[in-house]
């Protein structure tokens, strides 16, 4: 049978939180499985591993993306930043200073994905994105509560910390 | 998940080779539905041909009023894009009402109308399902139904298509360009999707082998009053039981002159109301208009029963809907 004469796994390399990686990966392993299991990073959570809860939100080339859903080999080449690497060591994403300053978390399993789902939209709303929650799809969009919780709602928290979330994200936003 | 071998061809007639040479290879887009199946082993290729930034990830003016949109683009590219929102904001509505935002990124526009249906049974394989296993029978039927089909379904299977931007594409007479083994061809957006009939397996008329590398969106001067309206178990974030993708032209005494109307939730495939606007067709846009519309398209509606309480609330549900979305495009929006 042809193709199965190939290799089952490619070398790839990916900058995550701006360090390079150089790796061979089965053909099968995820972004998530390959940051969490080969690469020691932690941040991305895996909660569902099916797309349906967004713990595994990360900036992918710049844009919030799943992970689990996302092959590696697919995805050579990539520039990753977790939450884990928004800010210098030692410093706070304003994000990251706005769920604190909101209490925006309780067990804070979902809260990198969230964090990072909220720089992604910020940066949408920054270039005039609209969401299912925009009445006017050629102005520009507003923080409202109806327009964060919109455009956050890929990300789950089964605290439902959800109320400290959206002002948190409006405070991020605002403190541009 | 089973191995598989992987390629990432460099041009689009490599692709093609690649998966017409290997009877079980498939594309790979985005990956939020493909991925998700090889887990569930729904899907079980051996050769998995990456196209994901493969083809255009350009979005261009076709010169008559039109786009082109490469297959590549994100379903966020395209949803955001100035001119889609301006002119066309029924596909705009339609893609924000899909998945979330970080599906949004990574799903093309390519990948999202050849995505598979929702439904559970398919999504189980230890369950009997003749879209996944041919002759094994439909666990559906008589099971939970709430997301089935209501028209156009057969005794091998009553899924529905579980596209939003599909719907939007079906109503504005897109046409899907692509490359096969056989060459390269176009297909209006509604003639892509095929009803279950005896051969569930088949979503679509596409060949094994053939690859899609650009939505075009002729100019439809009309779409620039359309919209989408979604009914859903949640706010944000799931799918359809119902919507309705409309756009209409309107005299200036509110006559229609002319209307575009696809159904979603409804159909193996975006199902196209062409009876609907046949109704909507010389009339003036009252609520009874929309009503009358909705009962032509739904004259032979069979619901289907279910352990869930079936899915006849969707023959009403599909009514109230098209007379929402129609009062928006008229203003009386409520
Ligand atoms: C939790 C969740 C919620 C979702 N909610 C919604 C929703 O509400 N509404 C909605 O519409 N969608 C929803 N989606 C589905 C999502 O929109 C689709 O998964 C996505 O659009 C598929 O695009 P992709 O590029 O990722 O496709 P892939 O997963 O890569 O591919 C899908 C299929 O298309 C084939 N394919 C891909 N590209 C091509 C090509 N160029 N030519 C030929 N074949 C190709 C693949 O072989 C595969 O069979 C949801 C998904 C998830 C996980
Ligand atoms: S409705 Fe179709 S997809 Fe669902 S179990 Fe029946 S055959 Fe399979
Ligand atoms: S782990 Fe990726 S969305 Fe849930
Ligand atoms: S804080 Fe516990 S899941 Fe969100």
């Amino acid at each position: 049978m042809p193709g199965t004469d190939r290799a089952m796994d490619a070398d790839i390399r990916l900058r995550v939180d701006g360090e390079l990686h150089e790796l061979t990966v089965d053909t099968r392993t995820t972004l998530l499985d390959l940051l969490r299991e080969r690469l020691g990073n932690t941040s991305p959570k895996k909660g569902c591993d099916h797309g349906q809860c967004g713990a595994c939100t990360v900036l992918l080339d710049g844009e919030r993306a799943l992970l689990c859903l996302a092959l590696a080999v697919s995805h050579d080449g990539a520039e990753i930043t977790t939450a884990d690497g928004l800010a210098p060591e030692g410093e706070l994403h304003p994000v990251q200073q706005a769920f604190l300053d909101h209490d925006a978390f309780q067990c804070g399993y979902c809260t990198p994905g969230q964090v990072c789902s909220a720089v992604g939209v910020l940066s949408e709303v920054d270039r005039g994105w609209p969401s299912h929650a925009t009445r006017d799809l050629t102005a520009a969009p507003e923080l409202s509560t109806d327009e964060v919780s919109e455009r956050m709602s890929g990300n789950l928290c089964r605290c439902a910390a959800y109320a400290h979330i959206t002002p948190a994200v409006q405070q991020a936003g605002g403190a541009r | 998940m089973k191995p598989f071998a992987y390629a990432r061809p460099s041009d689009v007639a490599e692709a093609v080779r690649e998966v017409a040479a290997e009877p079980n290879a498939v594309f790979l887009g985005g990956g939020t539905n493909l991925v998700d199946h090889l887990k569930l082993g729904v899907a079980r290729p051996d050769l998995v041909v990456d196209v994901r930034t493969l083809t255009s990830r350009e979005i261009t003016d076709t010169g008559d009023g039109g786009l082109l949109v490469g297959a590549a683009v994100s379903n966020s590219e395209l949803a955001a894009d100035r001119r889609v929102r301006e002119r066309w904001p029924v596909l705009t509505q339609a893609l924000l009402a899909g998945a979330n935002g970080q599906l949004r990124n990574l799903a093309t526009v390519g990948g999202n109308p050849l995505q598979r249906t929702r439904c559970v049974y398919f999504q189980d394989v230890t369950t009997a399902c003749n879209k996944r296993a041919p002759g094994s029978g439909c666990s559906a039927i008589g099971g939970y139904t709430r997301y089935h089909a209501i028209l156009g379904a057969s005794e091998q299977c009553i899924a529905t298509h579980p596209s939003d931007m599909a719907v939007a594409l079906t109503a504005l007479d897109a046409v899907v360009h692509t490359e096969g083994p056989r060459g390269a061809r176009t297909i209006p957006f509604g003639e892509l999707h095929r009803l279950p009939g005896d051969d569930p397996s088949r979503d679509t008329v596409l060949e094994h082998g053939e690859l899609v590398t650009a939505v075009e969106l002729p100019p439809l001067e009309m779409a620039r009053r359309s919209t989408y309206r979604k009914v859903r178990d949640r706010a944000s974030y799931a799918f359809a039981l119902v919507s309705v993708a409309a756009a209409v032209d309107l005299a200036d005494d509110g006559t229609v002159r002319d209307a575009r109307v696809a159904l979603g939730g409804v159909a193996h495939t975006p199902w196209r109301a062409t009876r609907a606007e046949e109704v909507l067709r010389g009339r003036r846009l009252t609520d009874d208009t929309a009503r009358a519309a909705a009962e032509a398209e739904l004259a032979d509606a069979v619901p289907q029963p279910g352990i869930d309480g079936g899915n006849a609330f969707k023959v009403p549900l599909v009514a109230r809907t098209l007379t929402a979305a129609l009062r928006i495009l008229t203003g009386r929006e409520g």
